[in-house]
């Protein structure tokens, strides 16, 4: 008996010794075996939880296999053993029925105080409303003028193998999310379409994004720096290719950030009114148009206007866009209600607008010489 | 598989068997109807399985190769669809006609019609489901679990030809479970008192309960799919005043027993062949019995650990981690069980032994990291990426499949006569049992590092991994290949002739009829000491 506890014994600490180096080895970045540590109180908590259920069925798993692979080893008939013939013990089942039961009590203290905290959003310092469509994320800062989308921003020749891999393949977008180090960032999430997932790993924080419900998520980092993450839930299509980047700033230079921001987009509000007085000519409509519509369009409709039959509409020679301007601008504008065709207006400027609606109108053998300015979604939108 | 039947048929004289596939169409025979239904499961076995070679082909590398991303997800969808209903539950719903009424004396099943139909209406929904990926559009893309409003405001219209289908998948399945139950009930033989019956039969009984407690659970559910796609309503959308989430309510409360029916029959097949290939008892007869009725009761109060972040309110986390925690215990008593079982037996390893000594083995290791995913704040990591899909499919691939290939190495010899080709069966063991882990094994590491399921293109950190489970995954398709020709083989009545207890250390009826079982068992109940 002695020699199969000393067996167990050691089989047991390399094991656990192998998952303590597998953890600690710094190769970590490329060779990442073990879940993230990262960057907050929780997301220590969540790692230490993991380790410790790691263990427990390393534990678990050695001594049952080790019973099995002893009876396999000294109780094989070729080794001339002679069935024993009992087939119930009252006690031992009882036994290891306890056992378990008490091994579980031991791990749901921890598991429920954690989750008792980080399910508690109150006295957070910044809220952020977290949109998700097919397939970005809005970002939208409660308490400030702030708010913009965020897109991936791999360019798709990367994705279909003629350019080479970026660094953050996969995982980069045009205007990362920014939230202050220290202090108690909330994020409302919700969806305007399908359900979505915001994800980030290291902050330990994973949330549904519901269509027409509100769900509360929180973080509080301590490191500065940038933190990738990625959808986490099917939500059509593109849901491999909707990644979340969010960079960590000191207050103060969080702070200045904000400010910035809020200039930004209110110089080009101001801008936009700006515009409206303004014709552009039919190239700068092409050029802009096309440059919005791989960004905003091409997902769906295809960079060729082909669309996806069955699934998506192809655009040209589209009886609407070929023949009917109001209805073509009313459902770019307003998208259409019960389908993947999402309103616009908030999403992209009126010149944009008027841009990518031009560029539909005269692209891919489309051409029929249409021209949409600014003024005309503005008209539309102010309803005249 | 396919039997010694056609001639034996021909001895029988009170029996005019029509021949060719009227015969298999016709059919009202326990032994034809397992027939069909397990090569039917092996045909779709094959067909999920060629679906998720295109999945791994496509994420060897990263970067979009050979299909595009919607493509991808009908193929993850389908492939699921198609191993869950398609291959798993027929397989078993085989086994269960095969040996049922083998097992408890009886001359056939309850039902011999309603059996011939629950068996030929599968073809028709799968061939409903795989015909709809040929359309304008394509298949199903939802993912097998169709969350809405994905499936509904946002899918196609060939999610008319799934929700039909799945429809008749949920039909079938309920006639079967009904024929199991009345065939339990009503036909045992005398003295076949319940805690005689053999455990593979306890298990199909509480199986079937579940079937027809949940079926019509997973009917309601798409037909609501299909009433809010298609006819206005707004039982999940919220513009409406429905709730999405509520969806994934109703889904997991089918769900969740679900994946019990495709586990508890795999114990019960497992606990008939520890036994005797240890040539001693099953530990805890009793105990297994309740250990299966406490895991089904206990498999309706626990759905919600798919929805940790969905955004229920705390106290519903903590209800359903500590339910989900608690089902580990009576799945822990009967992995006890079986290894208290081998303990000071006589073991020997004949190939259906290694597959059961392989399930227990790999089947721990996903009830284990089914354990990990019970604990709320680390499911919130876990949730949705490469480690659910290790998990998952440990306990489906190396728990479900291999049990259900264990039991037609065990049973095959008593079908046909004849002893399958041994060696092409070690092949097959020792072939999947390598290729199988190098294809899930390192899933449990990407999920970890952070890799989302249901992409079909990936980050450059995941990249070595999955060249390893791809090429794992090619080679456990490749080596189901040996199994296909071994089992042909087997079908032609190749092989040397067994005697009628087949395994030295078999008990049970299905062991004292002669070999090949005949056309026609137990006319005369025979008497049970
Ligand atoms: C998420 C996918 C998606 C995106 C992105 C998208 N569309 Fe659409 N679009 C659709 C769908 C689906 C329809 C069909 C709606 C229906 O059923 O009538 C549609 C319809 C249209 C139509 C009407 C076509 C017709 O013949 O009826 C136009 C025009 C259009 N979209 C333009 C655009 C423009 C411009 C953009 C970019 C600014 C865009 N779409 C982006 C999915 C999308
Ligand atoms: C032949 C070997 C198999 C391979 C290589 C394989 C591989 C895969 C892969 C790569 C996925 C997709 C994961 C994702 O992108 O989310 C998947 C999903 C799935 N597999 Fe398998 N699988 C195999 C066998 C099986 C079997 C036998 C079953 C069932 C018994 C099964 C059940 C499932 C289910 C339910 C899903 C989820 C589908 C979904 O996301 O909707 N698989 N499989
Ligand atoms: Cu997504
Ligand atoms: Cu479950």
């Amino acid at each position: 008996m002695k020699k199969i506890w000393s067996s167990i014994l050691v089989i047991l600490t390399s094991l656990i010794a192998f998952a303590v180096s597998a953890e600690t080895s710094s190769t970590a970045d490329q060779y990442q075996l073990n879940l993230r540590k990262g960057v907050t109180e929780i997301s220590g908590q969540v790692y230490d939880l993991h380790m410790l259920m790691f263990i427990i069925c390393v534990v678990i798993a050695v001594l049952v296999f080790g019973a099995m692979f002893w009876s396999m080893f000294f109780h094989r008939k070729s080794r001339g053993a002679q069935p024993a013939n009992f087939h119930e013990s009252v006690k031992v089942e009882i036994a290891w029925t306890v056992v378990p039961f008490i091994i579980l009590v031991v791990m749901a203290f921890p598991a429920a105080k954690t989750l008792i905290a980080m399910e508690d959003p109150e006295n957070s310092e910044v809220t952020i409303l977290v949109t998700g469509s097919q397939w970005k994320w809005h970002y939208k800062y409660m308490e400030n003028d702030v708010e913009y989308y965020s897109v991936m921003a791999t360019q798709q020749e990367q994705i279909n193998n003629k350019f080479a891999k970026g660094e953050n393949y996969l995982l980069e977008v045009d205007r990362p999310l920014v939230i202050p180090t220290g202090k108690k960032v909330r994020f409302l999430v919700t969806s305007d379409d399908v359900i979505h997932s915001w994800w980030v790993p290291d902050f330990a924080v994973k949330k549904d994004a519901n269509p027409g419900f509100i769900n509360e998520a929180w973080t509080n980092v301590n490191e500065p720096g940038i933190y990738r993450g990625q959808c986490a839930e099917l939500c059509g299509k593109d849901h491999g290719f909707m990644p979340i980047v969010v960079i960590a700033k000191e207050p103060a230079e969080y702070q200045a950030w904000v400010n910035e921001q809020e200039d930004i987009q209110r110089k080009a509000k101001e801008e936009e009114q700006r515009l409206l007085a303004m014709n552009m000519t039919m190239e700068e409509l092409m050029v802009t148009g096309e440059q919005v519509y791989l960004r905003a369009c091409a997902a769906c409709h295809q960079p060729n206007g082909q669309g996806l039959p069955g699934v998506f509409p192809a655009l040209v020679g589209s009886d609407m866009v070929l023949n009917d301007m109001t209805a073509h601008l009313d459902v770019v504008i307003n998208g259409k209600a019960g389908t993947a065709m999402q309103a616009f207006a908030k999403q992209l400027t009126m010149s944009e607008l008027a841009a990518v609606i031009t560029y539909e109108r005269n692209a891919w053998g489309n051409d029929t010489g249409d021209m949409v300015q600014a003024k005309d979604i503005n008209a539309v939108m102010t309803g005249q | 598989m396919s039997t010694a039947t056609t001639e034996l048929g021909h001895d029988d004289h009170h029996h005019h068997a029509p021949s060719g596939i009227k015969r298999w169409l016709y059919t009202t025979n326990h032994k034809d109807i397992g027939t069909l239904y397990l090569w039917f499961a092996f045909i779709m076995f094959l067909i999920g399985g060629a679906m998720a070679m295109v999945i791994r082909a496509e994420l060897f590398q990263p970067g979009l190769q050979i299909v595009d991303p919607n493509f991808f997800n009908q193929m993850t969808t389908v492939h699921g669809l198609i191993m869950v209903f398609g291959a798993v539950m027929p397989a078993f719903t085989g086994l269960a006609n095969w040996l049922v009424p083998m097992m408890i004396g009886a001359p056939d099943m309850a039902l011999p019609r309603m059996n011939n139909w629950s068996f030929w209406i599968l073809p028709m929904a799968f061939s409903i489901l795989l015909a709809s990926l040929f359309m304008e559009g394509g298949g199903p893309a939802f993912g097998w679990t169709f969350y809405a409003p994905l499936s509904t405001t946002y899918s196609n219209d060939t999610t008319a030809l799934f929700v039909f289908s799945v429809h008749i998948m949920g039909i079938s399945s309920i006639m079967g479970a009904i024929n199991v139950i009345v065939t339990i009930f009503n036909m045992r033989a005398p003295g076949m008192t319940w805690m005689k019956m053999p455990l593979f039969v306890w298990t199909w009984l509480i199986t079937a309960f579940l079937l027809i407690a949940v079926m019509p659970v997973l009917a309601g559910a798409v037909t609501m799919v299909l009433t809010d796609k298609f006819f206005g309503t707004s039982f999940f959308s919220a513009s409406g005043g429905g709730d999405p989430v509520m969806f994934q309510h109703i889904f997991w409360f089918f769900g969740h027993p679900e994946v019990y029916i495709m586990i508890l029959p795999a114990f019960g097949i497992i606990s008939a062949i520890i036994p005797t290939f240890s040539r001693k008892k099953l530990f805890g007869y009793a105990s297994m019995v309740y250990a299966t009725t406490s895991i089904a009761l206990l498999s309706f109060i626990v759905w919600a650990h798919h929805m940790f972040t969905t955004g229920m309110p705390v106290g519903a986390e903590l209800f359903f981690m500590f339910a989900t925690m608690l089902i580990s215990v009576p799945t822990g008593v009967k992995v006890f069980n079986w290894v208290a079982t081998m303990w000071r037996g006589s073991l020997t390893f004949e190939v259906p032994m290694l597959f059961a000594l392989a399930f227990i083995v790999l089947f721990t290791i996903g009830g284990l990291s089914g354990l990990m995913l019970a604990i709320v704040p680390v499911d919130f990591q876990y949730h949705d990426t490469y480690f659910v899909v290790a998990h998952f499919h440990y306990v489906l691939v190396t728990g479900a499949i291999f049990s259900i290939m264990a039991a037609v190495y065990y049973w095959l010899p008593k079908w046909t006569g004849k002893m399958f080709d041994i060696t092409l069966a070690k092949w097959h063991f020792w072939c999947s049992l390598i290729s199988v882990n190098v294809l899930f094994f390192p899933m449990h590491f990407v999920g970890l590092a952070g890799m989302p399921r249901r992409i079909p293109d990936y980050a450059l950190q995941f990249a070595d991994f999955n060249k390893w489970i791809s090429l794992g995954g090619f080679a456990f398709g490749l080596s189901q290949l040996i199994f296909l020709a071994l089992l042909i083989k087997a079908c032609r009545k190749k092989g040397e002739p067994v005697s009628d207890q087949v395994w030295e250390g078999a008990e049970g009826l299905e062991w004292e009829i002669p070999s090949p079982a005949p056309y026609h068992t137990f006319e005369t109940p025979p008497v049970i000491k």
